[in-house]
């Protein structure tokens, strides 16, 4: 490991801890917050009892639902939008300010339109990741080096195996970079609908623990979400690093 | 054998601006060329004399603006045919794959058994001295050495007309010399006809069979030179003494039109 990343590592055990003893001190009020031991052991005693599985399943099945077709959809527009000039010019400025808008805001909208059931929360995280995705993607295509666009035409490639033995692979590291805010996207964009409205998923009974002071259910469900969406990134992320390595790149 | 092996006939490229705005660039011609098959053609000239639009014309990737060019008897148009091979000035490796399957990329797209695929793959990276190196990436050789993995990919599919824009621009003068031996032994083990783009004279005169000299933009041929050398010579032609008079010649014709490449508008010759 790196001096910095030991140094990081340090910083969070020496906040843990902290947090530790002042929730032990009673400096911090048990009502508030627990100490970090009682939460691990809370996740160990849920994650036994098995109640909450079918929150956890409901969540991360939408969540990775709504990724994979935020990744798939933003790499395939943004094929077609870098062929279409015009288009591109149009959307540019659209793409820079998306991020702008306070999508949950649709929510009760989308409600109306797609039902009361997981649609609208997938749809949310769609909405949030699928742009992430598209101006990565666009991004990693303008880079393509326009010699290896010559060599796929002396080489008789029509446009889908040029998009998929050169463009795509070309400009990987930047649909991976995508891909980790999709990640992140849909994760925050389902569990934030079932925070809102929702009869299930894990943000439903991290808002029903909240409103029942019921801390050993709360916080191992955060804790949960924080682990699977940083160890997800984590693994793009070395996946992005070790095709940067390759290309000399880092 | 009376059939060139490509002609150029009346070939004009002018480039209109993008947006519309300023004069259209009058890159190239008008061209006449008839290459021989199984000769080695060099063209030099001065930079920017439309020397890799000549050859991206050669390959259909542009249409010139006027004239014509055939291959084998048949019109080039927008597709690059079968048979021809093409090396750009630009590193065109491809960062996400290994040498070998560089080398081995335009291979896998043809009809052809495996078999005879990865022999072809080993025997380039022989001869193209890479065999030590055939299973890391691009980026961790040298741009001379990338540009062999270039040239590697492009001889597998043993193309009968090569075309090669600065192959050796990366590459230190001992190394130029002795890669020039190799694309000699290989021209005569294969039958190609070779068409070289240069901007070192001496590489021309040492290599070639006959040498083009571009004018300075819009690019003609403004002189061609027979070398008359033998089929099986090498990178020692420089000691002889006709190897002088060559380069001295190509450099008669180029003086002035490297001057006017270089800004001096009121060259003398
Ligand atoms: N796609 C293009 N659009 C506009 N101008 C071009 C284009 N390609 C080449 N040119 C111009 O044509 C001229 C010849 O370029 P090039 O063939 O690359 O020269 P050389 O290879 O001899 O150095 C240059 O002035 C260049 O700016
Ligand atoms: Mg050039």
């Amino acid at each position: 490991m790196t001096k910095a990343g030991l140094i990081r590592l340090a910083l969070i055990a020496v906040l843990l801890g902290a947090l530790e003893v002042l929730v032990r001190i009673g400096r911090i009020d048990a009502l508030t917050m627990q100490a970090p031991h009682k939460m691990l052991l809370d996740l160990y005693a849920m994650l036994a009892s098995g109640k909450l599985n079918k929150a956890i399943a409901k969540t991360m099945g939408n969540a990775g639902f709504a990724f994979v077709i935020a990744v798939s959809l933003g790499v395939i527009s943004g094929l077609m939008i870098h062929r279409m000039r015009r288009v591109r010019e149009t959307l540019d400025p659209l793409f820079a300010t998306y991020y702008a808008i306070p999508v949950f805001a649709f929510y009760p909208l989308l409600i109306l339109l797609l039902g009361l059931g997981d649609a609208p929360q997938i749809f949310i995280g769609v909405m949030l990741g699928f742009v992430a995705v598209v101006v990565n993607t666009l991004n990693g295509l303008d880079r393509v080096p326009r010699v290896l666009l010559k060599t796929a035409r002396v080489n008789g490639m029509n446009g889908l195996e040029t998009a998929l033995k050169i463009t795509l692979p070309s400009a990987a590291p930047y649909i991976l970079t995508g891909a980790k805010f999709a990640v992140a996207y849909s994760l925050i964009g389902v569990i934030g609908a079932e925070f809102i409205m929702s009869t299930g998923g894990m943000g439903y009974e991290i808002s029903f623990a909240y409103n029942n002071f019921d801390n050993a259910t709360m916080y191992p469900l955060i804790i949960m979400i924080l682990v699977a969406s940083i160890s997800i990134n984590m693994v793009i992320s070395r996946w992005e690093k070790s095709l940067l390595k390759r290309r000399g790149l880092q | 054998m009376t059939q060139p092996h490509i002609r150029l006939s009346d070939v004009e490229m002018t480039f209109s601006r993008p947006d519309g705005v300023g004069e259209d660039i009058h890159a190239l011609g008008p061209i006449q060329l008839d290459l021989r098959h199984g000769e080695f053609f060099a063209v030099v000239g001065p930079s920017g004399c439309g020397k890799s639009t000549l050859l991206e014309l050669m390959i259909g990737l542009t249409n010139p603006t006027k004239g014509t060019i055939t291959f084998e008897g048949q019109p080039i148009n927008g597709s690059c045919p079968d048979g021809i091979g093409v090396v750009f000035q630009e590193d065109a490796s491809f960062a996400w794959l290994t040498v070998r399957d560089n080398i081995a990329f335009g291979l896998r797209r043809m009809a052809l058994d495996r078999r005879e695929q990865d022999e072809r793959v080993e025997q380039a990276l022989a001869m193209m001295g890479l065999v030590e190196f055939a299973d890391v990436y691009p980026s961790q050789l040298s741009g001379g050495m990338r540009q062999r993995v270039c040239i590697a990919r492009t001889l597998v599919t043993q193309p009968r007309l090569i075309l090669l824009d600065e192959p050796f621009g990366a590459l230190d003068q001992q190394t130029r010399l002795l890669m020039g031996d190799e694309i000699l032994s290989l021209w005569r083990k294969t039958g190609a006809t070779i068409f070289l783009i240069t901007h070192a004279l001496d590489e021309a005169a040492m290599l070639a069979d006959r040498i083009g000299v571009m004018s300075s933009r819009p690019g003609q041929l403004i002189d061609i030179v027979e070398t008359n050398w033998p089929k099986d010579r090498d990178s020692r032609i420089v000691e002889n003494d006709a190897f002088g008079a060559v380069t001295a010649r190509l450099w008669r014709s180029l003086r002035v039109e490297s001057m006017k490449a270089i800004g001096k508008k009121d060259a003398q010759a």
